[in-house]
């Protein structure tokens, strides 16, 4: 186990400002004005500069960061932002993340806005504690705050640098007792203002370098714990029984049917049913062994290879047209030419490397988790719901673990430790097994994207409009912060609670005609669905950018212009054309109208280019795929995607790259290969030969990014956005070689095949 | 009928009772020894995440029933070198910082040093192929060739 410190946080209530009474969960809910109590601990109050960070008599500082890292680097990129506005060594910096006790819900991994929002929100608190110190020195000092300098927290008068003092003198192990401005709001929306002002970017020394993330070599020493490691005292291991045909229920449970297996036992509470044994192995064995009647299900599912025909069907349940302009039926009207593309996506699990784990330990006053979910401020919340017991008794200690790429099924397997903790009264470690985490994990929902285009006599496009359809991102929301949310409180009787949520990323193609808007469908299947959607890795990105990159290709191939011209043509926004010109320029992007004609297009291999561009918040981005096309084997090889990123400032430019890089891998899984399978009853690709995901085998093997620098500009996000880009633009680069258009993900062999023979 | 048995894990012997001689040795490691390396994954020998090195050669522990053993040489990823002296590879891998979560490290660095134990000096392609059969979901592909390719100059 880590070194989890928590006296360090408990002089927040030895002054007296602090002392403040339990609010209850309802009072909290109800208040008119929101109070910066942390509903997660009654010692933390947003509103004190004291919530996000503390220096100890030693200078070292903490800060408590309420989110996490799910791997991606920001332990060391928010601690470099924290470092450059303090005039800290970074060495001198440890990252607090996600502990519900130690730090205020700042969100969790959500929206790649670890650095754009929370690492800026730290960035402000670490500039007010720098002023108070400055200030607090100039008084001992007695001279102005202007007089002085600071370097590595050891502040000294500009022209007498002997007199000094360090902010471990002046503060080391007290509280500021200072106020933020904060906004009133939790998680993703968290923020904080003061008026300290922050540095130019022309005096930063530690932002804007690389240095190495301290997780990584724990990892490769095989240091680093997860919460599977978790090992408490008369722990106990469970796994979960679930039925073979969704919507099933334990009916009876023959208890004889494990009874040869030393120490284990059945918990079944309501439609909720496991088997625990003291030793993991025992565990699994019940599991096998375990003789279940389940109730009579029919789900009828329509199948993954009839879902988009049901998308296409289903009663609308909600249409919104996100951004118009102009009169989209007078512009078609007026066209010469009207042309009409249909995309579809599948649906995709989040077939994270370590199936869903988390240890549990529910005693009378209280529960401790350990758990890598994304989000453990929600998590405290729904564990305190589906048990029913105070907010603040909950202690979330989040760890890193598997990667998660959205809610996973972290989330669901910490509800089921934490039910099956308290009713055994024993710490208990839940351990998914594979076939469960791709089968029972929240998934990332099919869509199909109608798109249409007029074009006049001159050639020019007049209208455009995009509807995308499917289900909505939340038949359960993105966090588990309600047991409504989770399989467990689903199991337990709580109602689910679904949302009509979708959305279309933003593009600065103008048009005198312009529709884009969304449609969502009803859920398959209304309570513990395996089909059920949430939130995964940049959850309207690629189903979208598939069909709307794709059809931006169709229309330039219409009005005969190359792909690059055409972006260039129609985007309107400086940084977006900035983004797709750079890419083709690193690309060494030819010029020509798709399909390529220089090229005896009946050879077995054949080439071509394709690019697409995106913007997300201020993250603007262009990605071209070099691919090759076997007509034969039908296998689309990509050989080379290149990238050109723009997202404002860069705090770690090597970590950036290699956050792009891997999305950009990533992402070709989601194009290539990827595809959940279910028939009427139940999801049927549930190992990694029938969920297949990407291997080295079919791994671009070149992938370069170029960093577009711009300091001037607010840091945006990076996490997620490039993996969004890369159906399209392999779809493009299809088209370019072959003339033909591929209309839905995965690009499998026998697709392309198909459609090459058409 | 419990057994008794001992296995010799990173040059250290450890005795164990095991009631089920199918139980894959990922349990007798993790559950039994409190190893945290290899990590589960899978339980089907399809990803990696369980591997360890049984006599030098790179083993899926979730697929090897654990009284299979018999008198071999088990090393964990933890097993390859330390922070005082630590492995090529493992230098290799923080210089190149090839993982984003870390969950498939185990599969990945024991192929790898397997590797670079068999041929010092392998080509791209080389690299790639013993990689083949691995999973990882965060896309550490070519990160983890290349961390390979640095490792072999120093070796
Ligand atoms: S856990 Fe052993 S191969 Fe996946
Ligand atoms: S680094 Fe996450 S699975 Fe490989």
């Amino acid at each position: 186990m880590g070194n989890l410190d928590l006296s360090r946080r408990t002089f927040l209530s030895s002054t007296g400002a602090f002392m403040i009474g339990l609010a209850s969960p309802d009072v909290w809910a109800q208040a008119a004005k929101p109070s910066p109590l942390s509903p997660n601990n009654p010692k933390l109050l947003a509103d004190q500069l004291d919530a996000y960070l503390s220096i100890d008599k030693t200078g070292k500082v903490d800060v408590f960061y309420g989110a996490i890292d799910g791997g991606q680097g920001l332990e060391t990129s928010i601690a470099q932002m924290v470092a450059e506005e303090l005039d800290v060594p970074l060495s001198s910096v440890r990252m607090i993340m996600g502990d519900t006790r130690q730090t205020v819900n700042m969100g969790g991994a959500s929206g790649a806005q670890g650095v754009s929002r929370r690492g800026t929100s730290l960035m402000k608190a670490a500039a007010l504690a720098r002023q108070i110190l400055v200030e607090e020195a100039a008084k001992k000092l007695r001279a102005a705050p202007a007089d002085f300098v600071v370097q590595a927290g050891v502040i000294s008068l500009r022209n007498n640098p002997d007199k000094r003092i360090t902010y471990a003198q002046i503060i080391g192990g007290k509280s500021f007792q200072s106020n933020v401005r904060w906004n009133g709001q939790w998680g993703n929306p968290h923020d904080i203002a003061t008026d300290a002002p922050l540095k130019n970017y022309k005096d930063y020394k530690i932002i804007g370098q690389s240095p190495k993330r301290p997780d990584l070599a724990k990892k490769v020493f095989g240091e680093q714990d997860f919460p599977g490691d978790v090992r408490l005292p008369g722990m106990l291991h469970a796994r979960m029984v679930r039925p073979a045909v969704a919507g099933a229920v334990p009916v009876s449970v023959d208890e004889q049917s494990i009874r040869h297996i030393a120490g284990a036992k059945i918990v079944h509470i309501k439609d909720f049913l496991a088997v625990v044994a003291p030793k993991e192995w025992d565990a699994v064995r019940a599991l096998r062994a375990l003789k279940v009647t389940w109730s009579q299900s029919e789900p009828n599912f329509p199948t993954h290879k009839e879902v988009h025909a049901h998308i296409r069907k289903a009663k609308v349940t909600q249409r919104t047209i996100e951004r118009e302009n102009g009169k989209l039926e007078e512009g078609l009207a007026k066209a010469t030419r009207v042309i009409s593309g249909e995309y579809e996506y599948p649906t995709h699990s989040h077939a994270s490397m370590g199936p869903g784990c988390a240890v549990a330990d529910v005693r009378a006053d209280g529960a401790t988790i350990y758990t890598s979910t994304q989000k453990p401020h929600y998590a405290a919340d729904g564990i305190a719901d589906l048990l029913n017991i105070p907010r603040d008794s909950v202690h979330v200690i989040w760890m890193f673990g598997t990667g998660s790429y959205g809610r996973n099924d972290q989330g669901d397997a910490t509800a089921d430790a934490a039910v099956l903790s308290k009713a055994l009264g024993k710490p208990v470690r839940v351990q998914w097994m594979r076939e469960e985490s791709l089968g029972w994990d929240p998934k990332g929902t099919a869509s199909v994207n109608f798109c249409q285009a007029g074009i006049d006599e001159k050639g020019d496009v007049i209208a455009y409009e995009l509807i995308s359809r499917g289900f909505s991102r939340e038949n359960v929301a993105t966090n588990e912060g309600r047991a409504s949310a989770t399989l467990a409180g689903q199991l337990l009787g709580a109602k689910p609670e679904p949302k009509n949520t979708f959305n279309i990323p933003f593009a600065s193609y103008t048009f005198a005609h312009n529709r884009v808007g969304w449609e969502t469908v009803g859920p398959l299947m209304e309570r513990a669905s395996p089909l059920r959607s949430t939130h995964l890795r940049d959850p309207y990105g690629p189903p979208i950018l598939f069909g709307s990159e794709c059809f931006m290709d169709e229309i330039a191939a219409a009005v005969n212009m190359d792909p690059v011209d055409f972006r260039l043509r129609y985007l309107t926004h400086p940084r977006d054309k900035e983004a797709v010109r750079i890419a083709a320029e690193k690309a060494g992007w030819q010029k020509r109208v798709s399909p390529r004609r220089d090229i005896d297009t009946s050879s077995d291999i054949i080439e071509g280019r394709g690019i697409a561009y995106r913007r997300h918040f201020d993250t603007f981005i262009a990605v071209v795929a070099e691919v090759r096309v076997h007509r034969k084997t039908g296998v689309v090889e990509p050989t080379h995607l290149i990238c050109a990123h723009d997202v404002g400032l860069i705090i770690n430019p090597e970590t950036l790259r290699h956050v792009i890089e891997r999305q950009l891998v990533y992402g070709t899984g989601r194009t290539t290969v990827e595809e959940l399978t279910w028939d009427r009853n139940m999801v049927t690709s549930l190992d990694w030969n029938s969920y297949p995901v990407l291997h080295m085998q079919h791994v671009p093997p070149r992938i370069t990014v170029h960093l577009i620098e711009r300091p001037e500009a607010a840091p945006s996000g990076a996490a997620e956005m490039a993996l969004g880009l890369v159906p399209a633009a392999m779809g493009n680069a299809v088209f370019d070689a072959t003339g033909i258009r591929l209309r839905k993900i995965p690009f499998t062999p026998d697709y392309v095949k198909a459609a090459l023979a058409v | 009928m419990t057994q008794k048995m001992t296995l010799t894990v990173n040059g250290h012997q450890h005795k164990i009772s095991v009631d089920d001689p199918d139980m894959p040795l990922l349990y007798a490691l993790r559950d039994d020894l409190g190893l945290n390396n290899p990590r589960f994954g899978c339980g089907l020998g399809q990803c990696g995440a369980c591997t360890v090195h049984v006599d030098g050669v790179p083993t899926r522990s979730c697929s090897l029933p654990v009284s299979a053993i018999g008198k071999a040489k088990i090393t964990t990823l933890h097993g390859l070198g330390n922070r005082q002296k630590p492995h090529p590879l493992q230098t290799a891998w923080i210089e190149e910082q090839v993982n984003q979560c870390g969950y498939c490290i185990n599969g990945w660095m024991m192929e790898g040093a397997a590797l670079l134990k068999r041929n010092p000096n392998p080509t791209e392609p080389q690299v790639r192929e013993a990689f083949s059969d691995l999973i990882c979901r965060c896309g550490t592909h070519n990160a983890a060739v290349r961390a390979v390719l640095r490792a072999a100059k120093q070796v």
